[in-house]
């Protein structure tokens, strides 16, 4: 009983039981722990990934669900932070506890993969399953905003 | 886990000396290199060299958003002249030299008290070091040390001769530390004062950051508990043979505060525990509701004994006398803190002849305590008790508690030698808090022929938070019931008094504490008294404010910069607040209007003189996020209880703000040079009655009770 699929480009085979939810697949058994637990039920946004680039709870995703699909998470963007959105989280100094800012990461990393010039209002739709206690906002809108203005200078 | 070898030896050795303690919770930055390829030397408690210049400050305090993993260390850099981004963090572990002597030396983080206590300590911690690299390169070079430079790492001669701090460290650290060294007039500060990017800040972009819930030990198994759903219930019996005959279970064992599932994964613990067939005994709050919790604490204020705050004058004859009296009650809510970490903690215990010793990893917002609650309970040597502090996925006060941890320790003990994560889902986190206490406060004043008031009586019925964490007696005054409680207007007579009334949950300390509470009732009934009196609210406090320039300035500042005065937009309305906690001055204008019969807030404006600053761009963040996490609990968060069971389970019954329904927030920030006030904390008591007086000004219904719901507007 193992699942097959692709993390971050690597192949993998999960071992857990196919009821699993594939938070626990991710940061339990692959070791990405990037990727947090905060609400265990689609409320927060904390365990936010992509799963063939659409953005997904992996809280409440069976691993059966991701069989041979690609599943990509915070540790995807980049180790060094040359992301355009991780440049822009530093610039905007984003993070206070920074528990929840893997899933807003996520979320926005979904939003500017098809739009990179996003409204107000796309942003709130984006973002608007993604809960910070510490309140940090108005900075992630701020930064998606100048990271997706990089990635259409870059682009242009 | 952080690959660091003979430098976290050498480390560990030299903080024996000066913590007087197990020296453990040494961590590199998570996400930076690990760099530290040499021996470690420790002239002081606060300061690591290594002999290849790796540079380590301590951070005595929790980070848990609030930026002491960067504003501790940038007070230390500024005078030990090195480079703030270059340097390495590391938090405190457990120790009397990082004791918080705003708290009565307790190594504790809150109140934001960090930087106000640490602002001469940690800077005086750096000049010493500094004093005792350049003694040291005076006595190799045999030169005056008057003549020698120390600066960005390295000590310079004037003939050239250099040595960097590493190089120079062994012979330091063996220097005594100099009582006064020379210190930096403020004009001079290069770092304290200057906007600095986080040094946390890259660790949590890419997923590095290591929080409690990260935490993996070698072997590491997991733990879910079950707990009674009333407080103050135990378990009556159980059978636990399902749950141990599951997929993966190592064992279910029964600790006092429920029952625990021990299991090869998180999930595997997750099925299992709901195979646990548990009988209750739901305990004496099996009838406990929200409206006997407030019908209660309504009588207290009455038939509950008034611990005496402040009396100025008989303003209780003023006001039985006076023509004209305004009188209101207000009521605040329970709440729970519910950080997006839920609550979590990892212990391993391991049997040894010679003593048995305990390693505990994961968030607390007071380690020391932690150590000796630990070693208490379990019957260890204190030196036996290695704590180890990680990032704090959100505090708030909730992680000064740590009930969390005794389970985790005890569910270590029942499996030894195996690593043990226990992890609360949120359900738990929310049902099982510490809860803001709720309150009701009896405001009466006497006004005057010009409209001001000459008497003010004042008496709150709450719970005290410190008598239940701290043991506080009954009959003591518990200060932190009355933060804030007396307002800044002049007003002739006054009487305040609390009633400490304890309504059955168990309470906790949540952010800005009883400044909350007090703030809204204050700065509503001054509102109340301003409408009464037909004044303008603004003008209104201003002419009660002589004595109080700093406060003067930052209202006069908030109400121009919120154009007060000049008409809103369509729709729009604002109110007002102000106050002085933390020794911080602050005023808020909230803009609002008004959908489906509830307030959506627009805009908060926020002045504050908070007197120096450390990290100007944190102290813009944490009045971003003290406002936000305020208008959570000001707008829709409420904890109720119903047969002693509390109704709210997650985000989806427990409602707070998201970032679509962010307001704009507007920050001025008073230039000073007055000593260090707090600012992780005010901001959040002051928006929930500017946002009030807001209602107040759109519908002219004073909402006298949290959260300004659309219920709670229809019902005003």
């Amino acid at each position: 009983m193992s699942t097959d699929f692709k993390i971050n480009g690597k192949a993998v085979r999960a071992a857990s039981e196919p009821d699993t939810p594939l938070l626990w697949v991710i940061r339990d058994e692959i070791g990405l722990t990037g990727t947090k637990f905060g609400c265990g039920a689609k409320l927060c946004g904390a365990c936010t990934v992509h799963l063939d680039g659409e953005p997904i709870r992996s809280c409440a995703t069976p691993l059966s669900r991701v069989s041979d699909r690609l599943v990509s998470t915070i540790e995807s963007l980049s180790k060094d932070n040359s992301h355009p959105l991780q440049k822009a989280w530093i610039a905007h100094d984003v993070p206070q506890c920074g528990y929840c800012q893997s899933g807003q990461l996520m979320s926005a990393a979904a939003l500017l993969s098809g739009n990179k010039n996003p409204t107000d209002a796309q942003i709130d739709e984006a973002m608007a399953g993604n809960i910070c206690r510490c309140g940090t906002y108005t900075r992630v809108r701020a930064a998606i905003k100048t990271a997706a203005a990089e990635m259409r200078g870059a682009k242009a | 886990m952080t690959k660091i070898t003979t430098s976290r030896r050498g480390f560990m050795q030299t903080g024996a000396a000066f913590s007087g303690g197990l020296m453990v919770g040494f961590g590199l930055p998570v996400g930076g290199p690990a760099r530290a390829a040499g021996t470690l030397y420790t002239p002081s408690a606060w300061v690591h060299i290594a002999d290849d210049n790796t540079i380590t400050l301590i951070s005595a305090r929790a980070e848990m958003g609030q930026g002491v993993y960067t504003s501790m260390p940038m007070l230390i850099a500024e005078e030990l002249n090195v480079d703030i981004q270059k340097v390495q963090v590391a938090f405190a572990p457990p120790g009397k030299v990082y004791g918080n002597a705003l708290i009565f030396g307790l190594q504790l983080t809150g109140g934001s008290t960090s930087v106000r206590e640490g602002y001469d300590k940690l800077r005086l911690a750096g000049a010493q070091v500094r004093e005792m690299l350049v003694a040291a390169a005076a006595a190799q070079w045999k030169v005056d040390a008057a003549t020698l430079k120390a600066d960005n790492g390295m000590v310079l001669a004037p003939d050239g001769r250099k040595a960097t701090y590493g190089q120079l460290a062994d012979a330091a650290s063996k220097l005594p530390v100099p009582e006064k060294p020379a210190m930096k007039d403020p004009s001079q500060f290069r770092i304290v004062g200057k906007p600095t990017t986080r040094l946390d800040t890259p660790a949590k972009v890419n997923g590095t950051a290591r929080f409690g819930m990260d935490v993996k030990l070698p072997g590491m198994v997991y733990a879910t508990i079950a707990m009674p759903p009333v407080q103050g219930g135990k378990v009556k019996s159980f059978d636990g043979a399902k749950a141990k005959a599951a997929a993966g279970v190592v064992d279910v064992v029964q600790i006092p505060d429920g029952i625990v599932v021990v299991a090869d994964t998180y999930w595997h613990a997750v099925k299992a525990r709901d195979l646990l067939q548990i009988t209750w005994d739901d305990g004496p709050n099996a009838n406990l509701s929200t409206a006997a919790m407030f019908a209660g604490t309504q009588a207290a204020l009455a038939t509950g004994k008034p611990i005496p705050h402040k009396k100025e004058g008989d303003a209780d004859a003023a006001v039985a006398a006076a023509a004209k009296v305004v009188r209101a009650e207000y009521r605040t809510q329970n709440l729970s803190h519910a950080p997006m970490e839920p609550m979590n903690y990892t212990a391993h215990f391991q049997p040894q002849t010679q003593g048995d010793r305990i390693y505990l990893v994961g968030p607390t917002q007071w380690p020391d305590a932690v150590q000796g609650a630990v070693a208490k309970m379990l019957d260890l040597k204190v030196e036996n008790v290695a704590v180890e502090n990680t990032f704090l996925g959100g505090g708030f006060g909730r992680r000064i508690d740590f009930d969390y941890i005794l389970q985790a320790a005890q569910i270590a003990k029942a499996v030894p030698n195996k690593p043990v994560k226990l992890i609360w889902s949120r359900e738990d986190d929310m049902q099982h808090d510490f809860y803001r206490p709720l309150g009701v406060h009896q405001l009466a004043a006497a006004l005057g022929a010009d409209g001001k008031p000459t008497a003010l009586t004042w008496r709150v019925a709450s719970q005290s938070v410190t008598g239940r964490a701290f043991g506080l007696p009954p009959e003591a005054p518990d200060g932190l019931m009355t933060e804030a409680a007396t307002p800044l207007y002049a007003i002739p007579a006054i009487r305040q008094d609390v009633v400490k009334h304890d309504a059955g949950v168990r309470v906790g300390y949540w952010r800005a504490v009883s400044h909350n509470m007090n703030a809204f009732a204050n700065e509503s009934f001054i509102d109340e008294c301003a409408a009464s009196a037909g004044k303008d609210p603004v003008a209104y406090r201003l002419s009660m404010l002589d004595a109080q320039p700093r406060m003067v300035n930052v209202l006069k500042q908030a109400a121009a910069k919120a154009g007060w005065g000049t008409p809103a937009a369509a729709g729009r309305f604002r109110g007002v607040s102000m106050m002085e906690g933390y020794d911080t001055y602050m005023a808020q204008v909230a803009e609002i209007s008004i959908k489906d019969g509830a307030p959506v807030v627009h805009k908060v404006t926020v002045v504050a003189d908070l007197g120096s600053m450390v990290n100007p761009d944190t102290v813009q963040a944490q009045i971003q996020s003290s406002v936000i996490f305020g208008l959570s609990g000001v707008l829709w968060s409420e904890i109720t209880l119903d047969k002693g069971r509390v109704q709210q389970f997650n985000f989806d019954s427990f409602r707070v703000m998201r970032n679509n329904e962010a307001p704009q927030i507007d920050i001025v920030l008073i230039k000073s040079s007055e000593k260090p006030g707090g600012i992780g904390e005010p901001a959040t008591a002051l928006v929930g009655p500017a946002v009030a007086n807001a209602v107040f000004a759109a519908t002219g219904k004073r909402v006298r009770k949290m959260p300004l719901t659309a219920a709670a507007l229809a019902q005003a």
